[in-house]
C-alpha cells in the first residue's frame, strides 16, 4: 500500500499534513456549528461597549479619543480570551474517545494538538473582524499604512498562537471542560488587565504592578498594536512580543506533547 | 507467523488498582478472540495496551512481530481500535469522518473520498453519511465507528465491546460485520460482559478476572467446564419441591440446587434430550411446574464456577 511509509518516525512535513487535516476537522466542526463562536463574536462587542462607555471620559476626555487607544489594546486583550476555547474543546474531545482514535492511528503524536491550535486560528479571526468592524462603527479609524495594520494583526496572531499552547497544557491537565473555564480566567485575567491593554499611560499604577506590567507580554503586545493602528514609536514591543511567543511555544510545546503522549 | 497477537506477562498499575496482573494473550490470524469478563476486569486496559495506548509496567506484547511499546509506530499501521464509547467525532458527518481518517493515514483527496463512500455503502450509512454523527442512533453510529476502523486496512481489530447498549437488530448487524471481517482475512480480539457473544463470535475465549486469565480455551471448553446449560423448574406448590427435586436428581444425576423463596429448583443438565424425561417424571408424579426452562450458564454462573465469586462484587465491598 502506498499511504504506508518505511521509516519508523514521521517526518515534520507529515506531521504538519495530518496537522492540517485535524485543523480542516476543527474547522468543519466550525461550519457545521457555528454557535460555538458565539463568545469571540460577542466578547469583543460588549468589550468595546463597556470599557468605552465606562472609561472613556475619565481616561481620554471623550469615548472618541478613547476608542483610538482602547480598540489595538482590545486587539491584545481578545485573543488572549479567545484561546482559552481551544482547552475546552480539547478536555471534551479526550473524554469523549476522539483523541483515542488519533493516538491508535500511524500519525505523529503531536498531530492533534497541532491540528488544533492551527484550526483554533478561525476563532481569532472572527475575534478581530467583529472588533474591528464593530470599532469602525463607533468610529475607530486606522491612522497608518495597511501593512502596518497587517502587522499589528500578524503580532496579535503570533501571541495568540503560543497562548493556545498554553490552553492545550491547561486541557490536558483539567478533570473536566467546565475547570478549563475556571483556570483560563484565573491566568487571562491578570495576563490582560494588568497591562497596557486599557489604558496607554501606566504611570499613575502602583509600583509593583508597573513592575508587572512592564514584562507582561500583552502590554508589549498592546504597545505594538497601538503604535502600529494609530501611529507613534513602535519601539522594541514587537521584538518582546515575539521573544515571548517563541519563549512560551519553547517552554509548553514539548511538554504538551509529552503529556498528552501519557495521557491514558 | 502463527499468532498475531503476542502477550506475555502484561502488568499494569494505576495508583491503587492493579489492571493488570500478568496477563498473556496468544491470537491465532485470521481467528476472533474473544476476551470475557466483568466492569473492571482488565479487559479494557489489555485492549488499550496492545493498541499502543499504554505503556504496560512489565511483560511485552507484539502484533505481527511488532513491539507495542518499541515499534508502536509500526504497530499502529496494521491495527484498528473501536472503543467502547464510539469514538467518532459527533460534530462531523460520517463521511467527513471517514474522509479525515483517510487524509491522516496518508491517502489522498479522490482515494479519501471514494474509500469513504465506499464504506458508507457497505455499513448501510450511505444515506445518512451527510448527516452530523450525533443524530446518528446508537447503532448507526457503532457502524460508523466499525467503518472508520476498517479505512486503512487494518489486519488486527479490536472491538471493545461492540455491542454495548445496542439493542438486539444492531447487535446483530454488528456480528456479521465481524464475521464479515474474519472472512476477509482479518484478525479481531473482541471484548465482552455477554456470554453468548463470545460464544457466537469467538474461535478462542479468554477469560479475565481482577486482571488475570483464569481460563482459556474454545467456548465448547469453557461450558464443559461449566457445565453446559442449567435446568430450571419452578414448582407451582412449594410444598411439592422435594418431590421435584427427586425427579430433577434422578435425570440429571446431579444433586439439585433449590431456593425456597422463589420455589425454583435447578442443576446442570448435559443432554437438552433429558427435559423430555424431566417432563415426563413430574408428569409420572403428578406435579405441576409453573416454569420450566433450559437456559445458558449466565456469566455470573461462568464466573461462579471458574473463580469461586460472582461476576458482579456485591455491595460496596470491592
Amino acid at each position: 500500500m502506498t499511504a504506508i511509509t518505511a521509516g519508523k518516525r514521521i517526518g515534520p512535513s507529515r506531521t504538519l499534513g495530518n496537522g492540517l487535516t485535524l485543523a480542516w476537522r476543527n474547522v468543519t466542526q466550525l461550519k457545521h456549528s457555528p454557535e460555538k463562536l458565539i463568545d469571540v463574536t460577542l466578547m469583543p462587542v460588549v468589550f468595546l461597549l463597556l470599557f468605552l462607555y465606562v472609561f472613556g471620559g475619565v481616561v481620554a476626555g471623550s469615548t472618541h479619543a478613547y476608542l483610538q487607544q482602547l480598540l489595538p489594546g482590545l486587539v491584545a486583550q481578545m485573543g488572549m480570551f479567545a484561546s482559552m476555547g481551544l482547552g475546552t474543546s480539547l478536555c471534551e474531545d479526550i473524554r469523549k474517545g476522539v483523541f483515542d482514535r488519533f493516538r491508535s492511528l500511524p500519525i505523529a503524536r503531536s498531530a492533534p494538538l497541532i491540528g488544533a491550535v492551527i484550526g483554533d486560528a478561525v476563532r481569532f479571526c472572527v475575534s478581530m473582524v467583529v472588533l474591528t468592524a464593530f470599532g469602525s462603527l463607533l468610529g475607530f479609524r486606522f491612522h497608518t499604512n495597511p501593512l502596518s495594520v497587517l502587522a499589528a494583526f500578524g503580532l496579535a496572531y503570533a501571541l495568540y498562537f503560543a497562548v493556545c499552547w498554553v490552553s492545550v497544557l491547561v486541557g490536558l491537565v483539567a478533570p473536566s471542560p467546565e475547570t478549563v473555564q475556571g483556570l483560563g480566567f484565573i491566568w487571562a485575567m491578570p495576563l490582560t488587565f494588568g497591562s497596557s491593554v486599557l489604558l496607554a499611560d501606566t504611570g499613575t499604577m502602583p509600583g509593583w504592578l508597573q513592575a508587572w506590567v512592564k514584562v507582561n507580554p500583552v502590554t508589549h503586545l498592546a504597545d505594538a498594536t497601538r503604535a502600529l493602528m494609530v501611529g507613534g514609536p513602535v519601539g522594541d514591543h514587537a521584538w518582546y512580543t515575539l521573544a515571548w511567543a517563541a519563549g512560551i511555544v519553547i517552554a509548553t510545546f514539548p511538554v504538551a506533547v509529552w503529556m498528552y503522549g501519557r495521557k491514558v | 507467523m502463527e499468532h498475531v497477537i503476542r502477550a506475555e506477562g502484561l502488568k499494569k498499575r494505576f495508583g491503587e488498582t492493579q489492571a493488570l496482573a500478568g496477563v498473556d494473550i496468544l491470537a491465532r490470524r485470521g481467528t476472533v478472540l474473544g476476551v470475557l469478563g466483568p466492569n473492571g476486569a482488565g479487559k479494557t486496559t489489555a485492549v488499550r495496551t496492545l493498541a499502543t495506548l499504554i505503556r504496560p509496567d512489565e511483560g511485552r506484547a507484539e502484533v505481527c512481530g511488532f513491539d507495542v511499546v518499541k515499534d508502536a509506530a509500526q504497530v499502529r499501521r496494521l491495527i484498528s481500535l473501536t472503543g467502547q464509547y464510539a469514538s467518532v467525532d459527533e460534530e462531523l458527518t460520517g463521511v467527513e469522518n471517514l474522509i479525515m481518517i483517510a487524509r491522516l493515514v496518508g491517502h489522498g483527496r479522490g482515494e479519501s473520498r471514494r474509500r469513504a463512500q465506499d464504506l458508507l455503502d457497505r455499513f448501510s450509512l450511505s444515506e445518512a453519511g451527510g448527516r452530523a454523527a450525533k443524530t446518528y442512533s446508537g447503532g448507526m453510529r457503532r457502524r460508523l465507528d466499525l467503518a472508520a476502523g476498517l479505512v486503512n486496512d487494518p489486519q488486527v481489530i479490536y472491538l471493545d465491546e461492540p455491542t454495548t447498549g445496542l439493542d438486539p437488530r444492531a447487535r446483530n448487524a454488528v456480528w456479521d460485520t465481524v464475521r464479515q471481517l474474519v472472512r476477509d482475512g482479518a484478525t479481531v480480539l473482541l471484548t465482552t460482559q455477554q456470554l453468548d457473544e463470545a460464544e457466537a463470535l469467538a474461535d478462542r475465549i479468554v477469560v479475565f478476572d481482577h486482571g488475570r486469565v483464569v481460563a482459556d480455551g474454545t467456548s465448547e471448553e469453557l461450558k464443559e467446564k461449566v457445565g453446559g446449560q442449567t435446568l430450571a423448574v419452578r414448582a407451582r406448590d412449594r410444598a411439592r419441591m422435594p418431590e421435584i427435586v427427586g425427579v430433577v436428581a434422578r435425570v440429571t444425576g446431579a444433586r439439585p440446587e433449590t431456593d425456597e423463596d422463589t420455589g425454583l429448583v435447578t442443576a446442570p443438565l448435559d443432554d437438552p434430550a433429558a427435559l423430555t424425561a424431566v417432563v415426563r417424571g413430574l408428569d409420572e408424579a403428578g406435579v405441576v411446574a409453573s416454569d420450566l426452562a433450559l437456559r445458558r450458564p449466565s456469566l455470573d454462573e461462568v464466573f461462579l464456577s471458574l473463580t469461586g465469586h460472582h461476576a458482579e462484587p456485591e455491595g460496596d465491598d470491592e
